[in-house]
């Protein structure tokens, strides 16, 4: 049997291309069914389970897919922007915690999570290493994010400009790295969590400059109208917050105003949650989404076009296996001389049918096999495709 | 150690019919099969060696009588008795040349690979000049070189019997006597019986015998020798 299998192996190794597209098609064939449908109930699970632990989010009118989707995953495609009151509005009704939501800016890859403290509670999230972020400019990392950039707690990192020609817009903030926290397996692992001033500081919204009283910043005074100094073009802006100029940052405008991306709503119970959702029901510039529905409604819709890709797949694959055989069938045909010659020499009947259907048995087993090891690949390394896919 | 007695044979429907009533090859004799296209050379060659059997009549080869034998019996005394050389040589593509004088070693579990036939292989492809090409695979070697491998691969298995089927045919003059060099000179010093078929008259004083075909192939009723 070992000889058999040697000439076996040693046909399929000379017509290795035309055995690496046939193993390639059968893998494909078995694999594209059977992935999608662990990615769609990977995808189903995850979707589901934060989805369910985020019990109301609020965010100003828009689509409610991409206000659930920022928040929850935080997603790039960023959702009309309400504002602190909303955030202030639900805390002051005593019916339910208020986290504010800040999720624009990126540093890199990573999206930069602007929030308060409570969201770490919230989550149950843990600190691996390092400390909490206690002043302005400080940030946290989720471990994937901490691992994705190379950082720890003592580096520093700087958020990304939202486009190259970004000249008059996002300013880039150097931050100090103070913690890590413990992998969650969820998107919180792949976040730079800032406190949400901190995220306002990003967006120009608030900043820190050259103190235009003391006699050294002269050269950057433009005017003085009594108590008022204006400052000209060459006046300094610190493009990082630390002990010596901390006290130089402020906010101009009413903290109010300024924006969020969504309030996530924790009421403690029920009937509290019911009475916010009354209350949202009827505003006009805000919206009250509950993410379960909306994941409910998308998954729905993602089931409903599986079907369809699942259909398509199959189509194709029966198509595809069709040509193989084809192939197989011709391959067979073209060994007839192979064959009478292995018959003629005296090969045992064994022998003739195993090196014969070799290439058969071979393709279709490595093919199948590969397309088992892509599914658990895809059943273990999933999470970070949805992850990835939602970002 | 070839008797062949009262032989009739037809393939399916056609007109062809190959009857002999007695044919004896003497052991470690020399004969050559002569005859025009479709007399039934090469069909009484696969009857000797029982890749076809006959509608009547008895085949028997060293005392064994091959057309009683059942189809796995048939293979085993094939590759176990039997050396054989094709026109077209007949070696497999995506074997190497060493890989390829093996076969009979691969394909049945009646022969048992082990060093010394490869010792064998290795000393059989040094005799015949192709020792430096064993990594090879077959296309990438003349037609002569070509039909030394499969000579070797014939040769192997030290075969009392060597049935050969146009062994030059496909061979240039040079070349041609190159291989019937080989041939005749592992035949003299085995004693081994060789039973070829030719359509070439310029080999035929090679052979201690020469049967021709036009005497007794469709209603032919006398082995001539």
């Amino acid at each position: 049997m070992r000889d058999t299998l040697y000439l076996a192996w040693r046909y399929l190794a000379f017509h290795r291309v035309k055995t690496a597209i046939l193993v390639g098609a059968i893998t494909l064939i078995v694999f594209l069914p059977v992935g999608l449908r662990v990615i769609v109930n990977q995808s189903s699970r995850q979707l589901t389970a934060r989805a369910e632990a985020t019990p109301l989010v609020i965010g100003a009118k828009g689509s409610p897919t991409e206000l659930t989707l920022n928040t929850l995953y935080f997603s790039s495609d960023v959702p009309a922007r309400t504002t602190y009151a909303a955030a202030s509005e639900v805390a002051d009704t005593d019916l339910a915690q208020a986290i504010p939501m800040y999720v624009r800016f990126r540093v890199r890859d990573q999206p930069i999570v602007g929030t308060t403290l409570e969201y770490f509670g919230f989550r149950g999230l843990k600190l691996a290493e390092g400390r909490q972020m206690a002043v302005l400019g400080e940030a946290v990392l989720g471990s994937r994010a901490a691992e994705q950039l190379g950082v720890g707690p003592g580096d520093h990192i700087v958020s990304s400009p939202e486009s190259v020609f970004d000249i008059a817009g996002v300013y880039p903030l150097r931050m100090p790295v103070v913690g890590v926290l413990e992998f969650t397996d969820s998107a919180d692992d792949d976040a730079v969590f800032v406190d949400v001033k901190t995220a306002w500081v990003i967006e120009g919204l608030g900043h820190g400059h050259q103190d235009l009283s003391q006699p050294e910043a002269a050269a950057g005074v433009l005017r003085r109208e009594g108590n008022v100094v204006v400052g000209n073009a060459s006046v300094m802006q610190f493009n990082e917050i630390t002990p010596d100029n901390i006290d130089s940052f402020h906010f101009h405008g009413d903290l109010s105003d300024f924006p969020l991306t969504a309030v996530v709503v924790v009421p403690p119970d029920q009937r509290s949650s019911a009475l916010l959702q009354g209350r949202y029901q009827t505003a006009e510039l805000s919206q009250v989404v509950s993410p379960t529905e909306v994941m409910d409604e998308l998954l729905g819709t993602i089931l409903t076009v599986e079907k369809f890709v699942i259909a398509g797949a199959v189509t194709v694959g029966l198509a595809t296996l069709a040509t193989a055989f084809l192939v197989f069938a011709l391959s067979l045909r073209l060994r007839r001389r192979e064959r009478e010659t292995l018959f003629k020499i005296g090969g045992s009947r064994a022998a003739v049918a195993t090196v014969m259907t070799s290439e058969i048995v071979a393709v279709l087993a490595v093919g199948v096999l590969l397309a088992l090891l892509l599914t658990f690949l895809t059943q273990r390394y999933g999470d970070v495709i949805i992850r990835s896919l939602i970002r | 150690m070839i008797r062949i007695e009262g032989l009739r044979f037809r393939y399916g429907e056609g007109d062809f019919q190959l009857r002999i009533p007695e044919l004896i090859v003497e052991p470690g004799t020399t004969t050559a099969f002569i005859g025009p296209s479709g007399s039934g050379k090469t069909t009484l060659l696969n009857l000797i060696a029982g890749i076809i059997r006959p509608e009547t009549g008895r085949v028997e080869t060293r005392n064994v009588e091959v057309s009683a034998l059942s189809d796995p019996e048939r293979r085993r005394f094939r590759v176990t008795t039997l050396g054989l050389v094709f026109q077209e040589f007949e070696l497999l593509e995506y074997l190497s040349v060493l890989d390829n004088i093996l076969l009979p070693y691969r394909i049945h579990a009646a022969l048992d690979l082990d060093a010394t036939v490869r010792e064998r292989a290795g000393a059989l492809a040094e005799r015949v000049g192709i020792s430096d090409k064993l990594d090879r695979p077959p296309r990438r070697l003349s037609q002569g070189e070509r039909q030394r491998v499969a000579v070797c691969r014939a040769v192997l298995t030290d075969p009392p019997l060597l049935l050969t089927d146009e062994p030059t045919g496909n061979l240039d003059p040079l070349n041609r006597e190159r291989v019937l060099d080989i041939l005749f000179d592992y035949v003299r010093e085995s004693g081994t019986t060789l039973v070829s078929v030719t359509h070439d008259h310029e080999i035929l004083p090679r052979f201690g015998r020469v049967v021709d075909f036009r005497n007794f192939h469709s209603f032919g009723e006398r082995a001539a020798s």
